[in-house]
């Protein structure tokens, strides 16, 4: 029988909380952290949210019954407490997977974390996961290359990769940059680095950047004989302008180049990896402006939902944090979320704060980078927590050795190599890691030296966005 | 302070594959690398080329890769063969991963004259 219309305000969870729906595999899973306002009933601000994210308004209007509603509308399905934490609850909403355009984080994006997190009725919302279906998958593009195509394209097996962001972030000239280079890579880098926030200012055009790291580039690798990279940042202020960077990087013989997804933004990002799918081209993606987003426990994003929309849009390497550096990372956490960015499958686990199965399918995966703060006593630990599928990056720790960015860098692949020996003998790392890099210093005086340098940094703040547990 | 030695005349400064900027391994270091490879269920390949083309993709094969082997000696027999029959050669060692269909690692166990 057909619904009538009747004017007025009903209560969301009339419509949208609905306990007893089991979620399609094609639905969009959605676990948020909702911090409500005092006296707002659970299942009315789950309701609330569900509704907001998707196909509600404050008010009844007589257009929803020209319509099924019951296909579109986002429902809540689940809450559950938030162990150790009384102020907020998690509430689980399911999407039907009609709601969205195909291969676009955008506009997914713009549902799940748009106008509802302004809502009155809530002081704080997170989103803490994102299941996308196998279906949705599938019409994203993904990674331009994937793992295996980058050790292929650079001849890099059975070891990390090692790399080196130049310094200082900002005020070198071109010809000077190109120097910082050629150092690091003839000292043993596969890959240096722009910063983030070197784009094209009047000290460094971009184009004379990309010709004078070019020229580096190809001088380390006829002296090494191995291949070599550079990140070339491409972010620019207009997605016109980056292409046209990309394109000049390409025409340079550059591997890989470099975009900000948050900063950059998610269409231009999308734009920009499926060109360099079609073009042969690495992707190396920084995260800029991510812990604005993501550190708050009770507003915002997780980066596990940032690092899942990125390998969806498209990137060869994320920023993952260190877990043992400067910059804020969770040890368990990182490691679900680093299993995010590479595995085809991820298992629900609570303890790394993953709340649902993620199947990708045969979708490549994205190198993690670990960078900020790292320096060579942090290799055994770096090697053990984030194994061979990534890419460690020392700034300071490459460019800070006292005898210049050559020895840094020589000093960094002797350890990294030597770790890998030791691991592969079944050696504990991070038990033994001393020792490990204390012979391999016996045949690398460059080594010895940055030991000598780095040995009394640590890094030992408390972690801020801490998975939840009940004992804290 | 030091100076980094390395320059495109000093043939020391090439590097190639896994281990390079470690010494060379010793017998008993080659074998628990390769035991690592068996460990890893990955299939060892072996693969030689002319020092001068070094940098390329692809080495010229060692016969087929040994599937399926899991002696330490046996593949130890084979690379001792092909630098054998190609003393001037480099003799690199890879573990090929099906899964990944990609190698998990390789390394150069017999060095030619590098140029």
């Amino acid at each position: 029988m057909a619904k009538t219309y009747d004017a007025g305000v009903k209560q969301y969870r009339e419509t949208y909380w609905m306990p007893d729906y089991t979620p399609k595999d094609t639905d969009i899973l959605a676990c948020f952290k909702i911090t409500p306002q005092e006296g707002v009933p659970r299942e009315e601000v789950a309701a609330a949210v569900a509704a907001e994210s998707s196909t509600g308004t404050w008010t009844t209007v007589w257009t929803d019954l020209l319509t099924d509603l019951d296909h579109y509308k986002g429902r809540s399905y689940a809450i559950e407490d938030v162990p150790g934490d009384d102020t907020c609850f998690y509430a689980f909403v399911a999407y039907p997977i009609d709601l969205f355009e195909e291969g676009s984080v955008v506009n997914v994006m713009t549902s799940l974390v748009g106008n509802v997190f302004g809502f009155k009725a809530l002081r704080a919302l997170r989103l803490e996961d994102v299941r996308f279906p196998i279906a949705y998958v599938m019409t994203c593009n993904g990674p331009p290359q994937g793992i295996q195509m980058e050790r292929d394209i650079l001849n890099k097996y059975g070891r990390p990769f090692l790399g080196c962001t130049i310094k200082p972030k900002l005020g070198l000239s071109a010809k000077n940059y190109g120097r910082a280079c050629y150092e690091g890579l003839r000292g043993g880098l596969d890959f240096t680095k722009d910063d983030e926030n070197i784009n094209s200012q009047p000290f460094m055009r971009w184009r004379g950047r990309f010709d004078f790291v070019m020229e580096a580039i190809h001088k380390a690798e006829a002296e090494t004989g191995e291949r070599k990279g550079h990140y070339l940042n491409v972010t620019a202020p207009t997605s016109d302008e980056m292409m046209k960077r990309a394109e000049y990087a390409k025409e340079i013989g550059a591997p890989i180049i470099m975009h900000d997804y948050i900063t950059g933004g998610w269409s231009a990002n999308t734009q920009l990896a499926q060109w360099c799918q079609d073009n042969g081209m690495l992707l190396h993606i920084h995260r800029a402006m991510h812990a604005v987003i993501d550190r708050n426990p009770h507003h915002g994003i997780h980066f596990r939902v940032l690092a899942k929309i990125l390998r969806l849009s498209g990137g060869d390497h994320l920023h993952s944090g260190t877990v043992v550096g400067k910059l804020e990372g969770d040890r368990e956490a990182t490691l679900g979320w680093i299993d995010i960015m590479r595995d085809s499958f991820i298992k629900e686990d609570r303890s790394r704060g993953i709340f649902f199965d993620q199947d990708w399918g045969s979708m490549p995966g994205v190198i993690p980078v670990a960078s900020g703060g790292i320096h060579v006593w942090h290799m055994p630990a770096l090697v053990n927590i984030f194994g061979d599928d990534s890419c460690l990056q020392f700034g300071g720790g490459t460019l800070g050795h006292p005898w210049g960015n050559a020895a840094g860098a020589a000093a960094n692949r002797v350890a990294v190599e030597a770790c890998v020996e030791a691991r592969n003998q079944g050696r504990e790392l991070e038990k033994e890691g001393k020792d490990i890099l204390t012979s391999a210093a016996k045949h690398s005086p460059e080594l010895s030296a940055a030991m000598d340098t780095w040995k009394e940094i640590k890094f030992e703040f408390d972690t801020v966005d801490k998975i939840d547990a009940a004992h804290k | 302070m030091q100076d980094y030695i390395s320059s495109l005349s000093n043939t020391a400064s090439r590097k190639f594959e896994t281990f390079s900027y470690l010494p060379p391994l010793d017998a008993e270091q080659t074998r628990t690398q390769i035991q690592y490879i068996i460990d890893k269920g990955w299939n060892p390949s072996i693969e030689h080329t002319e020092p001068e083309h070094a940098s390329d993709s692809y080495w010229y094969m060692w016969k087929l890769p040994m599937f399926g082997e899991t002696s330490v000696d046996a593949i130890i027999k084979e690379l001792e063969a092909c630098h054998a029959a190609h003393p001037n050669n480099h003799v690199r060692l890879l573990g090929l991963d099906n899964f990944a269909q990609c190698a998990g690692t390789s390394m150069v166990i017999y060095h030619g004259k590098t140029v």
